[in-house]
């Protein structure tokens, strides 16, 4: 298919549909009503249901009916919807319901402003409802991986029947680029669910439940829900790395942060310092492995986010603070520059080689 | 523990999900008016052989083991929550039949939005609406259908008015609106009333089997321990307590008005799929741009000026027209407290490779649709780069002498030449890509289709380009 120039909220419309879901739920949101307003007009388009919720609580338990029926599934909202949300996110993974959550995080706390912020990464992370759990987060950083990662986010929430979480942010859904779609999934090549409630003879013993009276067997399906992650987490962690290989310091930071720190590292190494480049693309689960290993070699990190200070817990846990590590920061939709980084890093490298 | 004792066959005959050692006795209190109710539900579903068929919605209260008893498909449900979920399954399966089976507390007061939406949408599921004037799953708190005067766990002196305000009568509020198709209060008290419960019951799921939309039937339903009375006296508590303030009756029926509903099916041929979502459009070639300068080669550009200038647009076709040139592109609109009094921009950076920051502080063009942006923007610009400026909103010239300069009354040009001002952006494309060679001509006429909705529009913007290639 030919590349399309395209808004990162509408690839997400789109490889939805390319990747057999069947249904949207959801409620207006700035900015992501986009993905709503794409799929109220594409979703019909194609015979597929798309309705406008009563709010963000109506809009997860829809998904949590039509993921345990056994179609895919999505939602899109931003950060005081996705708040709205976390009871229903709990069911769905004490229920093992697979469906796709997109928060296009806005500025917070309360109502905030409609900017780009990170701020929801703890939310996003630790589990944000109640009960112990942790959702699989994918944190795209162009409009391709827009497409690609909700692609990704169906293919995981099935495989590992759970909720995905797709943290994006203003920025990065109202930005155009060159998208390439793959071909629409074929009905066939969707995973069976034979454990769905699909309304049919064979799928009569389906039970789509989270209560577990006894606490021995609560306990159990706990542990059953925590292997299935540690598998997440051996199999499914995603990063990229850039120019890491001679670096004296690596920064860190995902989705717009990301971009912005390429610069950073082309710009600083052309004057001499050498920066590089890693950039976790799933959340959860974190890059903490290939973390340790770099804290090995280079001791100095400085973790870059549109928040007050919340993936860096994950850094220092990850490299047991074993380099130095600096944070710079901006909030309240503010998107740092290039030219503020880069006055930090050399800073931090003592200006030697500015 | 009360024991059914003709068994229907949508009832598991063990109650082997219980965990109960006693699988044959149902986990309600005795007299409780649940057990009764399942039954009836079990025998209609029995009667229309659809318990194959059938996806059970139990939100949180004593109902919540729904799943120990029918033998159809089950979803568990947060509480209130139980509207949404059906929908979201009939949604879903539309040949499905989908019961919500839902208590006061869960319907009328934390599911209350949830229920009144569901219903206003007509959504083609089955409410089993269980009336006990109380939350019996967590002890006897009060409801929203709990009595004047009526003592509970959390109205101690009686539930007062002043205070918690009247029981909600939501047979008759669901009524009220225009999508449902059967509402009825039925009771519980006497083999009568018992008759025609049964009757509501396979009323409302035949309807939901032909298709006919949403219908609910509230049924006054005895909790002997919410209520502390014994299961004998419950009944005549029913009658002193409930019923003078429940009325029971038919609130609506549309049923012979209603014309079964339709459902599209899903579509999954590929190329329709492809088609529908517009990702049809042909693969091109085009010739390698031969740019007038280096800068030219992987520029970063700012377009700035009013809202309403095509400006947003501009950078759009120009960002289209390098993908289709085999660059990589990125496009940003200005945002936030920028988007406010009246200005705009937008930034688009061109490369052969990947992009890396999409914000654009140092533009390597910059094109200045009115004064206010070349004042702001000016200053910016890279030593050796390009002002494209539009003489007919700028008064002052370009004060550096290290840049080059683009100047044409553009608005004034296209408004005389071609009629509208609204082409000016695609006039300054063209000049813009005159000047630096930067794309292929080609390109940009066909980057126009991709993003100009209305076709008609599409010859005058091409006008526009044309006539800009003449002043680049
Ligand atoms: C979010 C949430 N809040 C509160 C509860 C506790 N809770 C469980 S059932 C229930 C009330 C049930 O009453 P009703 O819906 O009338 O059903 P009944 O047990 O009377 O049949 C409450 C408050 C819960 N499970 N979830
Ligand atoms: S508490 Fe009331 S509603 Fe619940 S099982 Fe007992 S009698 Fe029935
Ligand atoms: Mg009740």
């Amino acid at each position: 298919m030919a590349k399309e120039f395209i808004k990162g909220n509408y690839a997400v419309v789109k490889a939805a549909i390319l990747a057999g879901a069947e249904t949207y739920f959801g409620y207006p949101i700035t900015p992501a009503s986009e993905i709503a307003e794409g799929s109220a007009f594409y979703f019909p388009k194609t015979g597929r249901t798309f309705l406008q919720a009563e709010s963000e609580v109506a809009s997860i338990n829809m998904l949590y009916g039509a993921g345990g029926a056994g179609v895919r599934t999505l939602t899109a909202s931003s950060s005081p919807g996705i708040s709205l949300m976390q009871e229903g996110i709990s069911y769905s993974v004490g229920s093992e319901v697979p469906c796709l959550i997109v928060n296009v995080n806005r500025g917070g706390p309360g109502l905030g402003n409609i900017a780009p912020e990170q701020s929801d990464y703890n939310q996003s992370t630790k589990g944000g409802g109640h009960g112990s759990y942790h959702l699989i987060v994918l944190a795209p950083n162009s409009a391709q991986e827009m497409c690609d990662f909700t692609i990704k986010g169906f293919e995981l929430a099935d495989r590992y029947r759970t909720p995905v979480l797709l943290l994006t942010d203003a920025f990065i859904g109202q930005m155009m680029e060159p998208v390439e779609f793959p071909e629409p999934i074929s009905k066939q090549d969707l995973p069976s669910k034979p454990w769905a409630t699909l309304g049919n003879p064979q799928t009569k013993k389906s039970i789509i439940n989270s209560i577990y009276l006894e606490p021995a067997e609560m306990e159990q399906h706990i542990i059953r829900l925590e292997k299935k992650m540690d598998e997440v987490k051996q199999k499914e962690v995603l990063f990229e790395e850039y120019l890491i290989e001679d670096a004296e310091i690596i920064t860190v930071g995902y989705g717009i942060i990301s971009r912005v720190l390429k610069n950073v590292v082309e710009d600083l190494r052309a004057k001499g310092i050498k920066v590089g480049l890693l950039r976790p693309q799933t959340l959860w689960p974190f890059p903490e492995k290939r973390l340790a290993q770099l804290a090995e070699k280079v001791n100095k990190f400085l973790v870059v986010e549109m928040s007050n200070g919340q993936m860096i817990n994950d850094v220092k846990l990850a490299t047991n603070c074993k380099p130095e590590i600096y944070f710079y920061n901006r909030m309240g939709g503010v998107v740092p520059t290039a030219d503020e980084i880069i006055h930090k890093i050399e800073n931090i490298m003592g200006g030697n080689n500015g | 523990m009360g024991k059914l004792l003709q068994k229907p066959k949508s009832f598991y005959n063990e109650f082997f999900r219980s965990p109960s050692p006693d699988k044959l006795s149902t986990h309600y209190c005795p007299g409780c008016g649940h057990g009764v109710i399942h039954k009836y539900v079990a025998e209609a579903m029995d009667d229309f052989g659809i318990a194959d068929n059938t996806i059970w919605i139990s939100p949180v209260g004593c109902s919540v083991f729904g799943y120990y008893y029918f033998d159809c498909g089950h979803q568990q449900v947060p509480h209130g929550r139980a509207p949404a979920v059906a929908t979201g399954v009939k949604r879903s399966h539309p040949e499905a039949i989908v019961i919500s089976y839902q208590g006061d507390g869960d319907l009328a007061a934390i599911g209350g939005n949830n229920i009144i939406q569901a219903a206003n949408r007509g959504e083609n599921i089955t409410v089993i609406f269980v009336n006990n004037s109380i939350y019996g799953m967590t002890g006897g708190q009060m409801a929203p259908t709990t009595l004047v005067g009526q003592t509970t766990t959390t109205s101690p002196y009686g539930r007062n008015p002043a205070n918690e305000g009247y029981p909600m009568r939501m047979a008759e509020l669901i009524a009220q609106l225009e999508a449902p198709v059967y509402v009825e209060r039925v009771a519980l008290n006497n083999a009568q009333n018992r008759n025609k419960t049964r009757k509501a019951i396979r009323k409302a799921l035949k309807i939901q089997i032909d298709k006919k939309g949403f219908s609910l039937v509230e049924i006054l339903s005895q909790c002997p321990s919410g209520w502390k009375v014994s299961p004998v006296d419950s009944l005549k508590w029913m009658e002193e307590n409930q019923m003078p303030y429940f009325p029971l009756g038919v609130f609506k029926d549309v049923v012979e008005q209603r014309n079964p509903l339709e459902t599209k099916p899903r579509i999954w041929d590929k190329d329709t799929i492809i088609k529908m979502l517009d990702l049809d459009r042909q693969v091109k070639e085009y010739a390698k741009p031969n740019p007038t300068k280096d800068i030219y080669e992987q520029p970063k550009i700012k377009v700035a000026g009013f809202g309403g200038q095509g400006i947003l647009m501009l950078g759009v076709l120009l960002s289209e027209a390098a993908m289709l040139n085999g660059k990589q592109v990125t496009w940003i609109p200005s945002y936030g407290p920028e988007m406010r009094g009246g200005t705009a921009n937008c930034q688009v950076v061109i490369r052969n490779n990947k992009v890396g920051n999409p914000s654009v502080d140092k533009p390597t063009i910059l094109i200045a649709m009115n004064q206010p942006s070349l004042d702001r923007f000016e200053k910016d610009v890279i030593p050796g780069g390009l002002i494209v400026i539009n003489e007919t909103l700028v008064t002052s010239g370009v004060t550096r002498d290290d840049v080059d300069v683009l100047a044409h009354p553009f608005s004034d040009i296209a408004d005389k030449q071609l009629g509208t001002v609204k082409v000016q952006n695609s006039l300054i494309l063209g000049a813009l890509i005159k000047h630096t060679n930067m794309l292929d001509q080609q390109a940009i006429f066909d980057a126009l289709p991709a993003h100009i909705k209305k076709i008609d529009l599409i010859p005058l913007n091409k006008k526009a380009i044309e006539l800009g290639f003449s002043l680049g």
